[in-house]
């Protein structure tokens, strides 16, 4: 990196093109601008607060929110519902993981008008009281977590892993649990805790 | 009380609950998402704080209209931080801040503060120190011995020039705080590493006293030297509460703002020369180095790191001003650089030599302070042993005729660690129950689980018999959890405090007994005369004997008068053990091996955590993180966790730890355990790969890009 020329190389037009970036801010512009020209449809909800009915662990939960409130912020700010956790707010990390609809979902990356009609599994919805899920459990048991903000993501990541695959290996683990992120560091527990739960729950009655 | 009681730790062999891994303590409620953290607080009628802040590098501020936010529905106050005539040094700084009804308002909100700028210009990158012009401010140079006659004399010199860039810390839960100020009170509900001198600091800064400055903080979601504070945002949101007639505001940088200015760790890049002789005697260091923090400088990694006394030295560092947020603590501040500019040009003069940069390593750790070489030969021959290093390792390049080549390299570290002062209260209640309060903060390394088992060890009592209480500013002072020294500090205070209250219960039971208080123990749930263990009460007779009076009896910890039950200084040794494909120039990580030296360790589960922690986080800088500054508009361009990238679940390989617990190691008492396996990694990984490639990567991180780049021969 010692003269211009050589920037050129990695100059930042070319850093955004590889990344995608480029691409997805020039769509975002063109759907803004059909959006504004294309006649509103009856059911449109918007912009201002609207009412909306989300299925929180099997139990129908009112909340008034802007359309464009994510699901994620719709637990923590209007329902006090905050073992997801808001950590990148982009789709990477993996702290808001939820389950919806059967599906392994960040909910950062989910608007909840969209996620109305689906039942959504949350952390809190796990068990009840002072009790701990199996998953949860065999994180206790293998010191999966540290400052534990990463932990309620991990702990569903790992409950809809092991729903799909209930009889996992070490390498399955390995790559099954890729979309979390931990910065204490704790994934040679979370490794050994995914692997006794998916054991425990094939065990019982908790699968 | 005549006697001082023997505050000793008692004898590992005698041990119950000391050096035994049980669970943390919080376990159960951090994996079931009940723990609450402060980001999670939703206090009645909660308003939303957001950030406006600056785009570019280097700008005056000319004129702020918030009018536009001030009239948006829902905005309940308006903070202008950087006003007119604000010169701004780092892309991210707080301009304004609104607080509204919900985060979508005030959100909105912000965008209509008008603010125009006069762009200045800036400097965003520190790697090419030819172009740091007035922005470099030179050290001046430090001489020892006769470094050009060493040179001269030398039988082999070696030369390399090595850099390691700045990261960010990237603490999952952002920085930030939910404040009420009402009336003359304010609470305040931040995340921080220190507790105990919060409200002190902010005091001053928002008038109010001290006493009036309520601070609790249960949990923290990361902060490895980034999160001490207050900070500005702690007065902005202060003020955000107050003008909104006393209601709670939420505060939290978003993750943008959280990567551009809440912490980062400084670069170090220096240009190395070794003399020695063909032996492996390394006789002579030059080194140039420079380095920034941000707009202020700073970094200076010591070199060479631990083998410092180096008999012929030129040192020369810079430290260069760059218009980016400022750099603060980052678990082991200047030894990951420091470790690895030095291992890496210690394993190049093997290379040089041709010499298994084992018995390099094993000759020169000679120059380590002297206290501490036995125990770098000890280690490395047993790291050697654990990572099959006779077997696996080869002599540079020679890593097989495949794509894929295997290496192996050495990385070392050393570390404080001794206790902070702290103060601890132990209560035991006339029904028998035991309360222990420290003003202290759990940052996920377990502190309260190790309160726990030092107050349940010193009363004879389980773990669930002691209730804890941490986080607050009204508990007796503790200090900041910094520098690995929370573990030494708590443990102290708490084995003195908890040894004062049971002195008062001997008292209280020996009459009963038919004893003196000094023949007493507390063994198993009962009080007993030491020699004759059938004359024993339960604990709750015992405590019955109290009347209606509790005892509560302080213990503190004094850093300068630790009284042999914590000490500091502490080394390691890791060896990376990697694959490197030499077609995409990806790296992987095979195994991982840390010797680590501990003194008496008091939960090893823990213990283990923490150092695979540390390694898992080294890992992640070695191979993929870095702040990537963008020449032309100033900006950081991965403040995200997208493009900023950390270490996944896959791709740390296997870790293994070896802590060093040995009679000798446990009679030098606690020893923090946080920072100093977090060191090594970056140089243990570059070795690894040089070993491995045949070639050294100069740069940290060893992305394919840079691999490849010193495959072909090209400068990465």
């Amino acid at each position: 990196m010692s003269s211009r020329k050589d920037h050129a190389g990695f100059s930042r037009r070319g850093f955004i093109s590889g990344i995608g970036l480029g691409g997805g801010a020039v769509g975002t512009g063109l759907l803004e601008r059909e959006a504004a020209a294309a006649p509103a449809p009856a059911n449109v909800a918007g912009p201002g607060p609207a009412p909306i009915t989300l299925t929180i662990n099997g139990k129908p939960v009112n909340v008034t929110v802007e359309p464009r409130v994510t699901l994620l912020d719709a637990m923590r700010n209007y329902l006090d519902l905050t073992g997801a956790k808001r950590a990148c707010d982009r789709g990477v990390c993996g702290s808001c993981t939820v389950i919806m609809g059967g599906k392994t979902v960040y909910s950062c990356s989910v608007l909840a008008i969209d996620a109305q009609g689906k039942n959504i599994e949350t952390i809190e919805g796990l068990a009840a009281g002072n009790n701990l899920h199996p998953v949860s459990a065999a994180f206790v048991n293998h010191d999966a977590q540290q400052c534990g903000y990463c932990t309620s993501g991990f702990v569903m990541a790992a409950k809809g892993f092991i729903d799909k695959h209930p009889n996992p290996t070490m390498e399955d683990v390995k790559r099954g649990l890729g979309g979390n992120l931990c910065r204490c560091g704790t994934y040679m527990g979370i490794r050994q805790a995914v692997l006794e739960a998916a054991k425990e729950m094939k065990g019982g009655k908790n699968g | 009380m005549a006697n001082t009681p023997d505050y000793n730790w008692p004898p590992m062999e005698k041990r119950r609950i000391i050096g035994k891994p049980y669970k943390r303590v919080d376990g159960p409620q951090k994996a079931s998402g009940r723990a609450k953290y402060s980001s999670d607080l939703r206090p009645k009628d909660l308003l939303f704080g957001v950030y406006l802040t600056c785009p570019h590098a280097h700008a005056r501020v000319t004129s702020i209209d918030t009018s536009g936010a001030e009239k948006t529905a829902g905005v309940k106050a308006v903070h202008v931080v950087s006003p007119a005539g604000t010169e701004i040094q780092w892309a991210g700084t707080e301009i304004a801040a609104v607080a509204a009804t919900t985060e979508e308002i005030a959100r909105d909100a912000v965008r209509k503060i008008k603010v125009d700028y006069e762009v200045l210009p800036h400097m965003v990158k520190e790697d090419d120190l030819g172009k740091a012009g007035a922005r470099a401010k030179a050290a001046g140079e430090s001489v020892k011995g006769d470094p050009d006659k060493a040179f001269q004399e030398a039988e082999a010199v070696s030369e390399g020039q090595y850099g390691i860039p700045v990261v960010t810390h990237c603490c999952l839960e952002t920085h930030g705080m939910v404040i009420q100020w009402q009336g003359d009170q304010v609470s305040l509900f931040p995340s921080t590493q220190d507790v105990t001198h919060y409200a002190g600091s902010l005091a001053p800064n928002i008038k109010v006293p001290i006493a009036n400055i309520h601070v609790k903080q249960d949990h923290i979601g990361g902060g490895f030297g980034s999160k001490f504070g207050p900070e500005s945002w702690d007065q902005v949101g202060a003020d955000l509460s107050k003008k909104a007639g006393g209601r709670p505001v939420k505060l939290f940088l978003d993750r943008a703002t959280e990567q551009a200015i809440a912490g980062n760790r400084p670069s170090a890049f220096a240009k190395i020369r070794i003399a020695g002789k063909k032996d492996g005697t390394v006789t002579g260091w030059q080194s140039e180095s420079w380095a920034t923090g941000g707009f202020t400088g700073g970094g200076s990694p010591p070199l060479p790191y631990i083998i410092d006394t180096i008999p012929n030295q030129r040192l020369h560092h810079t430290s260069v001003s760059v218009n980016a947020g400022s750099s603060r603590a980052w678990r082991a501040p200047n030894n990951q650089q420091a470790s690895y500019l030095t291992c890496s040009a210690l394993e190049d003069f093997a290379a040089k030599i041709g010499m298994d940069p084992m018995e390099v390593f094993d000759k020169n750790v000679a120059y380590a302070p002297k206290a501490r070489v036995e125990t770098y030969r000890y280690q490395l021959q047993k790291a050697a042993e654990i990572a099959d290093w006779k077997k696996l390792w080869h002599p540079r390049g020679q890593g097989g005729t495949g794509v894929v080549k295997r290496g192996l390299g050495l990385g070392f570290g050393t570390w404080g660690g001794g206790g902070h002062q702290s103060q601890c209260r132990t209560t035991i209640h006339p029904d028998g129950s035991v309360l222990v309060e420290i003003g202290t903060q759990d940052l996920g390394t377990g502190t309260r689980t190790i309160i726990v088992q030092v107050a349940a060890e010193t009363l004879g009592l389980p773990l669930g018999a002691i209730k804890l209480a941490i986080g607050t500013n009204d508990l007796p002072p503790d200090s900041a959890s910094g520098g690995s020294t929370t573990v030494g500090g708590v443990s102290s205070s708490t084995r003195k405090s908890s040894m004062n209250a049971l002195a008062k219960l001997f008292e209280a039971a020996a009459p009963a007994l038919g004893a003196q208080p000094e023949q007493l123990e507390a063994v198993d749930g009962h009080i007993r005369v030491k020699d004759n263990p059938s004359k024993s009460l339960t604990w709750q007779a015992a405590c019955r004997k109290l009347g209606v009076t509790k005892i509560s009896e302080m213990g503190e910890n004094q850093q300068r008068n630790p009284m042999g039950l914590n000490t500091s200084g502490v080394a390691g040794i890791q060896i990376a053990d990697v694959s490197v494909d030499t077609e995409t120039g990806l790296v992987k990580i095979n195994r991982y091996v840390a010797v680590q030296d501990c003194g008496m360790v008091i939960n090893p589960r823990l213990a283990e955590s923490v150092c695979y922690g540390a390694i898992i986080m080294g890992i992640g800088t070695a191979l993929f993180e870095e702040r990537v500054m963008d020449e032309q508009t100033g900006r950081m361009l991965n403040p995200d966790m997208e493009f900023y990238k950390l270490a996944g679940i896959n791709d740390i390989g296997e870790i293994v730890v070896h802590l060093d617990i040995r009679p000798e190691n446990d009679k030098r008492g606690v020893v923090g355990l946080g920072e100093p396996p977090a060191i090594a990694i970056c140089a243990a990984v570059g070795n690894a790969v040089a070993n491995a490639i045949g070639v050294r990567v100069p740069n940290i991180p060893m992305t394919p890009d840079r691999v490849l780049a010193a495959l072909e021969g090209r400068n990465a």
